[in-house]
């Protein structure tokens, strides 16, 4: 008798599965898709949104507030790769991405190359060039396509505590050479924290790094989608990596994995006296907890190679793109322009996502220059820093796999940094390793 | 008992059990054909949901497996070439040699707790010993990744207890989050976690064993430690088998933990750690659908036949002969 009712239970639990996994399914393919803002004019047409921007809840509802035609239905899947996990998954199954999508500007080729993007240039994109800065715009374009529109930017700068360099008696260094006799005499003074941290996962960051002393790792261009060149192991990334690689040994930096709940405590209680950070680092440190109550932070120049000759990199900045499976698609491109296309999204954006704007009117805005952000002390931060370092910038180009990329260089620093290999052959590795998959996936070289 | 017979015999009993079916079709019919129709009738919804969500999807998987596609080419057809290339394949082979390590070690560290705790709860009539086996088989109940973020926690020098506790002593805390010691950190939170669902199994086995063999045994002047050793283990034998055939299986596809703790240690383990790692990041970080479900495809078949062999060089033990 129980055995039957448990078969009978066993029956219906199945049954039930079957029918919540069609109707979850219906609802994606229906597109009646479930927003986490709420939609008061529901008579209009609606504009998927997938973004993870912080503060954004406040934009969207600005924007259909004040849209009739158009409300944006706006959803966050994930940060960085956990989105771009859901979006390639929604490109192979040709359902269930959403109509604009934010993408860091460093994953645009590797959905270019699978025509996961419009070419939104035709649907009045090319008309706001003007609006934003030059390399933001190289960034998002080839030629006259215009695969997404500009958001915000990462140039980077160097966040560090004066408490704690006061208490070491250190100045804050201008030039990597000073970075490194900064970190010793941090060690020196037995506080038990360190300068700061060299994550082997850094990607982006780790990249830029080597950018500063000249490396321009890939060749790419988006209107030739199978010609990409490969220069990893060029010999400013070595020097770059044999400087930190140094510094490792010495046990002057730390090696943490970023991102982790571990390195998170580290950046806020002290552990760690120099973020070296993007313009959103701020937002970033803003948001984490157990910090450090007496903190000071102020922010100054990333340090550099030749202080005669500054060189300013990005780090990160994101973008909304209008993918192939939007509706309507001049309706997406509008809403990919037009949502933080206003000085009072924008305002929403500084202040509450701490967001660095690639949109001129406001990044050239007296606002944007003189405010002073209270967790820096009251420190204009975008004119002493971040206005210089996003001045010079004029593109960055990514491969069209660049997350195979990221992985094998995250791969290549960790083997480096557990003393395996030198940086030299790490680097010559990761040429190596990298040139072969090109070939796999039939790319040719320029 | 299909499964050990091998195929002529299979075909065989096959082509005997249709000669056996036909006369009596022709026969008596209608009335077993109706009983036939109620039968589908019944069978149906499991039927259906098999089809469904195992059948179709592994038939596309398959299809898939025989597609090339390549970022700057596009797809083509081309048979069997990414099995030759998945066999060929260092960082797929290196990931199942790393499992097959684990497989030495984990699978005889989680048997041994489960039959120890088992053969002791089974000697024990206490109150203790109902808490006890409950207290053991409550990591099973928790989902597997809550229970490798709770690892993770527990293994990380800032959050977790190990620093205090080794301060205690003066010394410092092992990492357990390093290249060289995340084989053992993951060992353990596997057997954590799955020692109590096998020692629960091989509880009910011994609570099916006639207590009068006990009894002739105490007679015949067996201490409870030759009793366990000398009739326990040998007549629940076949519970043995079931549970180190699920243990293999399981540590080949060996996937949710690594990933969980690949958050917060990228470095000692890199995307290609196990197999099933390896394609899923083919899959869904590298968009290479293809090749990953040949990866899945050629894992799968090495399951199966090491389930097999393993199966029959144990039908004795496992009473399937």
């Amino acid at each position: 008798m129980k055995s039957r009712v448990l078969a009978a239970v066993g029956t219906v639990a199945v049954a039930a599965m079957a029918l919540t996994a069609c109707s979850s399914g219906g609802a994606a393919g229906g597109g009646e898709a479930s927003c986490t803002n709420k939609i008061t004019k529901t008579d209009v047409p609606q504009v998927t949104v997938w973004a993870w921007f912080p503060a954004f809840e406040q934009v969207v509802d600005l924007f259909n507030k004040t849209h009739d035609d158009v409300q944006v239905c706006w959803t966050n899947a994930g940060q960085g790769n956990d989105e771009y996990t859901k979006f390639s998954t929604a490109i192979e199954a040709k359902s269930g991405a959403p109509d604009v999508i934010m993408l860091e500007s460093e994953v645009i080729s590797s959905f270019t190359i699978r025509q996961a993007l419009v070419d939104i240039g035709e649907f009045g994109a090319a008309d706001v060039k003007d609006k934003y800065t030059e390399g933001a715009w190289n960034d998002v374009t080839s030629g006259d396509s215009v695969y997404a529109i500009p958001v915000d930017s990462g140039p980077m700068g160097m966040l560090y505590r004066q408490d704690l360099f006061d208490a070491a008696g250190i100045a804050v260094p201008t030039t990597w050479d000073e970075f490194a006799v900064a970190a010793q005499q941090l060690k020196d003074a037995g506080t038990g924290g360190v300068l700061a941290n060299f994550p082997t996962n850094g990607r982006a960051f780790n990249q830029a790094l080597f950018a500063q002393a000249g490396s321009v790792p890939f060749e790419y261009d988006k209107t030739k989608p199978t010609e990409v060149s490969i220069d990893v192991n060029d010999d400013a990334s070595k020097k770059v990596l044999n400087y930190w690689d140094g510094l490792v040994k010495a046990d002057l930096v730390t090696t943490d994995d970023a991102f982790t709940a571990d390195y998170n405590t580290s950046l806020v209680d002290g552990t760690y006296a120099v973020y070296l950070a993007a313009a959103w680092g701020p937002g970033y440190l803003q948001g984490l907890s157990d910090a450090d109550d007496t903190a000071v932070w102020r922010a100054a120049p990333l340090p550099q190679w030749d202080a005669a000759n500054p060189v300013q990199v990005h780090w990160g900045g994101s973008t909304f793109a209008v993918t192939e499976q939007a509706k309507d698609k001049q309706l997406a491109a509008t809403v990919a322009k037009d949502i933080f296309g206003t000085d009072e999204a924008w305002k929403i954006g500084i202040e509450q996502g701490a967001l660095f704007p690639t949109y001129k009117p406001i990044l050239e805005s007296d606002y944007f220059t003189n405010l002073e952000y209270p967790f820096f002390g009251g420190q204009q931060i975008n004119k002493d820093v971040f206005l210089d370092a996003a001045a010079g910038y004029s593109g960055f180009t990514f491969s069209p796999f660049q997350n195979y990329a990221f992985d094998q260089l995250t791969e290549q620093q960790y083997a480096m940094v557990q003393g395996e290999k030198t940086a030299d052959e790490a680097l010559d590795d990761l040429q190596e390793s990298l040139t072969k998959y090109a070939a796999e996936q039939g790319f040719t070289s320029k | 008992m299909a499964l050990t017979t091998e195929p002529p015999t299979r075909a065989a009993r096959a082509a005997s059990a249709a000669r056996t079916v036909r006369p009596r079709r022709g026969g008596i019919g209608a009335i077993d054909r109706k009983r036939q129709r109620w039968g589908w009738l019944f069978v149906a919804p499991f039927a259906v949901v098999f089809a469904a969500f195992l059948i179709f999807p592994l038939c596309y998987a398959f299809w898939m497996s025989l597609q090339t596609s390549t970022l700057a080419a596009g797809t083509e057809f081309t048979g069997l070439a990414n099995y030759v290339k998945a066999f060929t394949d260092p960082i797929f082979l290196g990931g199942l040699g790393r499992v097959a390590m684990f497989a030495l070690v984990m699978i005889p560290a989680q048997m041994l707790v489960a039959l120890v705790a088992a053969l002791v709860l089974d000697n024990l009539a206490t109150v203790l010993s109902k808490f006890s086996r409950l207290m053991i088989f409550v990591p099973y109940a928790i989902p597997v990744v809550i229970g490798a973020l709770m690892w993770g926690f527990l293994y990380s020098p800032r959050f977790g207890p190990a620093t205090d506790l080794f301060a205690l002593f003066g010394a410092t805390a092992p990492s357990f989050l390093d290249q060289s010691s995340i084989f053992g950190s993951l060992v353990n939170i596997v057997t954590w976690q799955w020692s109590g669902y096998y020692m629960i199994i091989i509880y009910a086995a011994l609570r099916g064993i006639d207590p009068s063999i006990y009894e002739a045994a105490r007679i015949d002047g067996a201490n409870s430690f030759q009793t366990a050793l000398r009739i326990k283990v040998p007549m629940i034998s076949s519970s043995m088998v079931m549970v180190l055939i699920f243990a293999m299986i399981g540590t080949l596809q060996f996937f949710t933990e690594p990933q969980v703790l690949r958050g917060i240690a990228q470095g000692a383990i890199p995307i290609s750690y196990t197999p099933n790692m390896y394609a899923y990041s083919l899959a869904f970080s590298y968009s290479q659908f293809n090749y990953a479900s040949a990866i899945s495809f050629a894992l799968g078949i090495i399951v199966f036949i090491g389930s097999y062999v393993f199966l029959f060089l144990t039908r004795k033990q496992s009473g399937l002969k």
